[in-house]
């Protein structure tokens, strides 16, 4: 709405004092309001100032930034992470040149991210500012190669695609390389664990939410019906009932010889959870569609299937991308609930370095909020990202 | 002229239309045959009826497969752990302490009735919550819509803040930030009046009923029925001969002066309060809200207060603008104005998301498991680590939330179906 209010703003006021007298003192119950906000302004700002820079005691975080980033993921591996994130700034680069749009925002987001690491006033080592920097560089250089014949779609596209392979392998390692050792999921942490949960969770639910609302739109009873009774189902309970139902209950509907590690069980209960919901995005989606585009399609002499992947979902999707963006964010936030089935993402690391130290005990307030704060800049900036995204598609919307 | 010309061409249309018709008589008499076609001629694996009824079986087939292969899996490994999938250990003595409870418990009570305190404490906490959360975000929703910039500027910062926030950190700063680093009991903050604020919670003035209580609360009953009654037949008396009759006056009058009359009436003060009064260790007496019912409160207030003021912004908001006018037009004052025309239909618009919001608000109440409050989750986890009996417990965990949602979906429909009517 920030955006809307953008374009319908009036022109600049006449002047600041006239300004001021509409929107601050054009009653005399508004002089009131306004005084009484302007002491509650002052209060709390002054407060809240006060707190952050003289009484709170940030060494818990200043001192555990590595921690926060990844966990317990061994320290001479971190590089394996730091490049993981290269890549996909690259990747971002090169989609900015290739899409355009408000992929370039991301980009740029991710390119500012990077930079504002160079220069945090913390104690890092060179070799965490030279990442920083180097993450703008690549989204540069990304950018430039769009500018070359591998700027196509389709390449970006397999890039992306090929991205997902070269990340795992990053992450867990490969068997035989000596310079890629395993690295078990238990010793992933912080916001790397946060954002895998939220990435795995929506990439994977994606096509079962595909599939769930095509099968409750469907016309055979047997499927409509089990497909509803899933997705009405996991969207009446809370997802810690389905997090905690993965973490205990699933081994038990395994056979006993199928081991599944904890991170992964709470990737299955992200996934499944996140996949009831974006199969009823994707029925919004599919809802929306004229039924003369299927009408057309069948006179055009296309089977079923014909109709449904290629008329069907290319709008359908198109049209629910930002109702997507919003479930990342949610899902995003939602990751925390992982603490209650014990895994170390962001909060639950806070809570470790609390308890890692007899004279931080008492510092609670700093760690929380400076989580809530990375929280806060990451979903606002997502979803900044998502209200220009929806814009851009709106404008090409027939 | 024009009109002479419309005709003719519609009889002429109706002309060009009749060999259509006639093919589709013709092609109705052949119906028949057309039926016969589809059996003969068409191959079985194009028939359209074949294909659905293998399309089903199949599907049918795949997920009762699974189904059968989950649940001969966890019948097995139950038998491997020695634990039966019934539901006889419901009556055996739960044996958990639980930190509060809305009915009287201690751990030599059965797990149903453990279980039993665990939904009453979800819906004390989201019952409250629902009020609370109500009044803060319409609060804010209409600082938001103020003319007033500053005001508008302060609930557009709660709101995007509180949003972009999970849930789950802002519990943890209320409980383990603010509500556990508050004072221990000797030296607890006294709000004005008996209202005390502690480390163990806050201690509040509580009202507790005397004998004559039942007396006074038929007055109380009366009281609301008759200003219901009246404020309906003066409504309508007025709406009829055009002649102000003060409905809502007249109602809040008898809604006043009868409880009060009646307070004197019975005899014996019918409520008496109760202050918490410091002992030795702790405060005893008065109402008493834990650190972990408060701070669950708080979240999820604060929380859910922010969503629904979006949601009872964009309810306002959709009331077209010419509706503002043409009521002011007609010489409705602004708070008429806002009574009269604007609530009414922005409340269509507020009503589904807001009710949804509610059973956000009751599903987020699980993260109560994470501050220590025994809420259903709570319970249910209790007692899987306890008696080991995962699956029925999850079950009925599952099946309780469910019953939360359907009587919310089926509040929803009636609703719908009323404003529908009133539309039409």
């Amino acid at each position: 709405m920030n955006a809307t209010s953008a374009i319908r703003r009036p022109p600049a006021p006449p002047g600041a004092v006239r300004w001021i007298k509409k929107n601050l003192l054009s009653t005399w119950y508004n002089v009131l309001l306004t005084l009484v906000a302007l002491i509650f302004v002052f209060f709390v700002s002054r407060g809240v100032l006060r707190w952050v820079f003289f009484t709170a005691n940030w060494t818990p975080i200043t001192s555990s930034l590595k921690l926060f980033a990844v966990g317990q993921f061994p320290p001479d591996q971190v590089w394996r992470v730091g490049t993981a994130v290269l890549l996909v700034s690259f990747l971002f680069g090169l989609s900015w040149r290739v899409w355009g749009g408000t992929v370039g925002t991301f980009a740029l987001a991710l390119a500012v991210g990077g930079a504002a690491v160079a220069v945090l006033p913390f104690e890092l080592s060179s070799g965490v500012r030279l990442w920083g920097v180097a993450n703008p560089l690549l989204v540069g250089v990304g950018y430039l190669v769009g500018r070359t014949s591998l700027g196509k779609p389709r390449w970006a596209a397999l890039g992306w695609a090929l991205s997902f392979g070269g990340t795992t392998a990053l992450l867990t390692g490969v068997r035989g390389v000596s310079w890629l050792p395993r690295v078990e999921t238990g010793l992933w942490g912080g916001l790397l664990l946060t954002f895998l949960l939220a990435l795995v969770g929506i990439v994977a639910s994606f096509p079962i939410g595909v599939l769930l609302a095509l099968g409750r739109r469907s016309s055979l009873p047997v499927l409509k019906l089990f497909c509803t009774l899933f997705i009405e189902i996991v969207r009446g309970v809370p997802l810690v009932t389905i997090l905690f139902m993965f973490s205990v209950i699933l081994p038990l509907f395994l056979p006993e010889d199928v081991r599944v590690d904890r991170v992964l069980r709470a990737m299955m209960g992200m996934t499944l959870f996140a996949a009831a919901y974006m199969a009823e995005n994707i029925r919004g989606g599919l809802q929306a569609i004229p039924s003369g585009q299927i009408e057309a399609a069948k006179a055009v002499g296309l089977n079923g299937l014909q109709t449904t992947v290629l008329i069907v979902l290319p709008q359908a999707l198109r049209m629910v991308i930002p109702a997507i963006v919003g479930q990342f964010i949610a899902l995003f936030m939602d990751t925390t609930l992982a603490v209650i089935v014990g895994l170390v993402e962001l909060l639950q690391i806070g809570r470790a370095v609390i308890q890692s130290n007899p004279e931080w005990l008492m510092l609670d307030m700093e760690v929380y909020l400076f989580i809530g704060a990375v929280f806060w800049v990451f979903t606002y900036a997502m979803s900044y990202a998502s209200q220009r995204l929806e814009q851009t598609l709106g404008v090409g919307r027939r | 002229m024009e009109v002479m010309e419309a005709i003719e061409r519609g009889r002429t249309l109706a002309t060009n239309l009749a060999p259509l018709r006639n093919m589709a008589k013709v092609k109705m008499s052949q119906d028949s045959r057309i039926h016969v076609l589809t059996h003969s001629g068409t191959p079985f694996w194009r028939d359209d009826r074949v294909l659905k009824a293998i399309a089903q079986t199949i599907s049918a087939v795949v997920v009762v497969g699974f189904l059968i292969f989950f649940v001969g899996n966890v019948i097995r490994a139950a038998n491997a752990r020695g634990l039966g999938l019934g539901y006889g250990f419901l009556g055996q003595a739960a044996g958990m302490p639980l930190g509060e409870s809305v009915i009287p418990y201690d751990p030599a009570k059965s797990y149903a009735y453990a279980f039993l305190v665990g939904i009453l404490n979800t819906l004390k906490a989201a019952l409250v919550g629902i009020v609370l959360t109500t009044l803060l975000g319409v609060i804010v929703a209409l600082g938001r819509l103020s003319p007033n910039w500053l005001v508008s500027k302060i609930a557009a910062v709660y709101v995007e803040v509180i949003r972009n926030v999970p849930l789950l950190v802002q519990l943890f700063v209320w409980y383990f930030a603010v509500y556990q680093k508050l004072p221990p009991v000797k030296n607890s903050i006294q709000w004005p009046g008996p209202v005390y604020l502690s480390q163990r919670g806050l201690y509040l003035p509580a009202p507790v009923p005397n004998a004559t209580f039942g007396a006074w609360a038929i007055f109380v009953g009366t009281a609301i029925l008759l200003a219901g009654v009246l404020y309906t037949v003066l409504i309508r008396y007025q709406l009829e001969t055009g002649r102000t009759t003060y409905p809502a006056l007249t109602a809040g009058a008898v809604l006043l002066v009868l409880p009060v009359v009646g307070w004197f009436l019975v005899g014996e003060r019918p409520l008496t309060t109760e202050i918490p009064v410091l002992d030795k260790f702790n405060f005893v007496g008065g109402l008493q809200l834990t650190p972990e019912y408060a701070a669950l409160l708080s979240g999820l207030v604060v929380y859910t207060g922010a969503f629904i003021a979006e949601v009872v912004r964009a309810g306002i908001l959709a009331v077209d603008r010419g509706q503002f006018e043409a009521a002011r037009a007609l010489g409705f004052s602004p708070m008429q104005v806002l009574r009269l025309v604007v609530v009414p239909q922005a409340m269509r618009v507020i009503i589904p998301p807001l009710i949804s919001q509610y059973l956000n608000l009751t599903k987020n109440s699980s993260l109560a498991v994470a501050v220590g409050y025994p809420d259903l989750f709570y319970v249910g986890r209790t007692m899987t680590n306890q008696a080991g009996r995962a699956v029925p417990v999850f079950v009925m965990i599952m099946a309780t939330y469910l019953v939360f949602s359907l009587v919310t979906s089926a509040i929803m429909n009636v609703y719908n179906r009323r404003i529908q009517l009133v539309e039409r």
